[in-house]
């Protein structure tokens, strides 16, 4: 059936849910904006709609990334149409005060431009429940003190596209350290020329090799921290 | 028992294993400088957008091209390849051009280190890609397909730059109408062969 046949507002909550993944994988926008809006009037919690239509939706595009079944412009059009989702989520998810996973802040190193990678990783995690303070482009190591000082997340991420911008991040991890503030922070750096090794090299926590992986990985550090604070009260 | 012949004099030859999106430059430097002993072998210059695959495929070409040559010599920059084709070099035993990438050994790779941030808001063309700027850029980046991602790819940019390698005005309109397809200012620098004619000069 072509898309233009199908009235979203006729499925059922299933079948609609089962269409968003097939729209955010296409990265239609309206057709997401209109299935977060028949959900939410059918009332759903935002939390639900998030999780369920749109989160689900975009791990299927992160999966088929990762296999090279999608590339980087399909993947930017699906997360285009689950922004315009999370738009309207937003707001609601606030009011209704959904639950909140860990906090990280975020930003693209000093000397670099490059955010594609870093707003889909800050767009995912704030999908899967993160608070995401977004420092932006160009972030030197003051801003990063200065907000890590402000907003005491348990997650700093870094990103970099270019080989002689990646090495800043070794003197934002190095200052960290100075300040004696590294222990309390858990380090995740990504960007196309990094690896693991690299991140091992400047004392980072973990390689994040893409969006997705940036979102288990940040789970997995916050249930250790969980952990080892159950571990000390026990 | 045989006496061994001198035989003819062995022409020092020595290949250079290059990156597609020099092919054109390296063979004018060649030519213009008479650098006969030098061969070139390239490799696809759509590896430009797929730099992970840089190191494996230099690798495997400096392995096949072992023993036919005195020397090989890699015409890349690190292009983003964030130290792996340098550690891949070492491994093998070969150097490359200066710098982090083309734009910096056309511009002069410490005159480009030395503008630092300074052009970090810029977008780089070269003869090459301006040619090529349907295919790598618009295509590549599927632009074709999506033109609405151009602010996605390009919103923090300020300014294309066109680091020309011969002086053509043909090739420096279609730069600007390149800039333009961007939504950017244009700035044209014309920077030769840079460190690309000495590197090889010195080979």
């Amino acid at each position: 059936m072509a898309q233009d046949d199908i009235i979203l507002a006729d499925l059922d909550d299933a079948a609609l849910v089962q269409q968003m993944h097939e729209d955010l994988y296409d990265g239609l926008k309206e057709e997401i904006e209109q299935g977060v809006m028949i959900l939410l009037g059918r009332t759903w919690t935002p939390y639900k709609v998030l999780t369920e239509a749109l989160v689900e939706g975009m791990r299927i595009v992160g999966e088929d990334f990762r296999d090279g079944i999608l590339f980087v412009p399909e993947v930017l059009m699906s997360a285009n149409a689950m922004k315009a989702g999370m738009k309207i989520l937003r707001p609601l998810l606030v009011e209704t005060g959904a639950p909140r996973v860990g906090k990280m802040v975020i930003g693209t190193v000093k000397g670099d431009i490059h955010d594609i990678g870093k707003n889909l990783v800050a767009m995912m995690l704030e999908g899967a429940g993160f608070e995401v303070v977004d420092l932006g482009i160009n972030t030197d190591v003051d801003k990063f003190l200065k907000a890590i000082d402000e907003h005491q997340p348990d997650l700093l991420g870094m990103s970099a596209l270019l080989t002689t911008t990646m090495p800043y991040m070794k003197v934002v991890i190095e200052t960290l350290k100075e300040k004696g503030i590294r222990d309390k922070i858990s380090v995740l750096v990504g960007g196309a020329p990094l690896n693991e090794e690299f991140a091992r090299a400047i004392g980072a926590d973990a390689y994040c090799r893409d969006a997705a992986v940036a979102v288990e990985t940040a789970k997995d550090f916050i249930k250790r921290k969980h952990n080892q604070r159950s571990g000390a009260d026990a | 028992m045989l006496a061994q012949s001198a035989g003819p004099p062995i022409q020092p030859r020595i290949l250079i294993l290059a990156c597609g999106a020099l092919a054109r430059e390296i063979l004018a430097v060649l030519a213009a400088d008479q650098l006969d002993h030098i061969e070139l072998q390239c490799l696809p210059a759509s590896l430009h957008n797929r730099p992970h695959e840089i190191p494996g495929q230099v690798r495997s070409a400096l392995r096949q091209a072992r023993g036919r040559y005195e020397r090989v010599f890699v015409g890349y920059g690190d292009c983003g390849t964030g130290g792996q084709l340098d550690a891949v070099l070492a491994e093998e035993g070969a150097a490359r051009l200066p710098g982090p990438h083309c734009y910096a050994f056309y511009s002069g790779a410490e005159q480009f280190a030395a503008r630092g941030d300074q052009d970090m808001r810029t977008f780089y063309l070269t003869d090459f890609l301006v040619r090529q700027f349907d295919v790598l850029v618009i295509e590549g980046l599927g632009l074709d397909r999506h033109p609405e991602l151009r602010d996605a790819y390009f919103q923090n940019y300020r300014t294309v730059a066109y680091l020309s390698q011969i002086e053509d005005p043909i090739l420096l309109s279609d730069a600007r109408h390149a800039a333009d397809r961007l939504g950017l200012a244009f700035e044209h620098r014309h920077v030769g062969y840079g460190d690309l004619e000495a590197a090889l000069a010195g080979l």
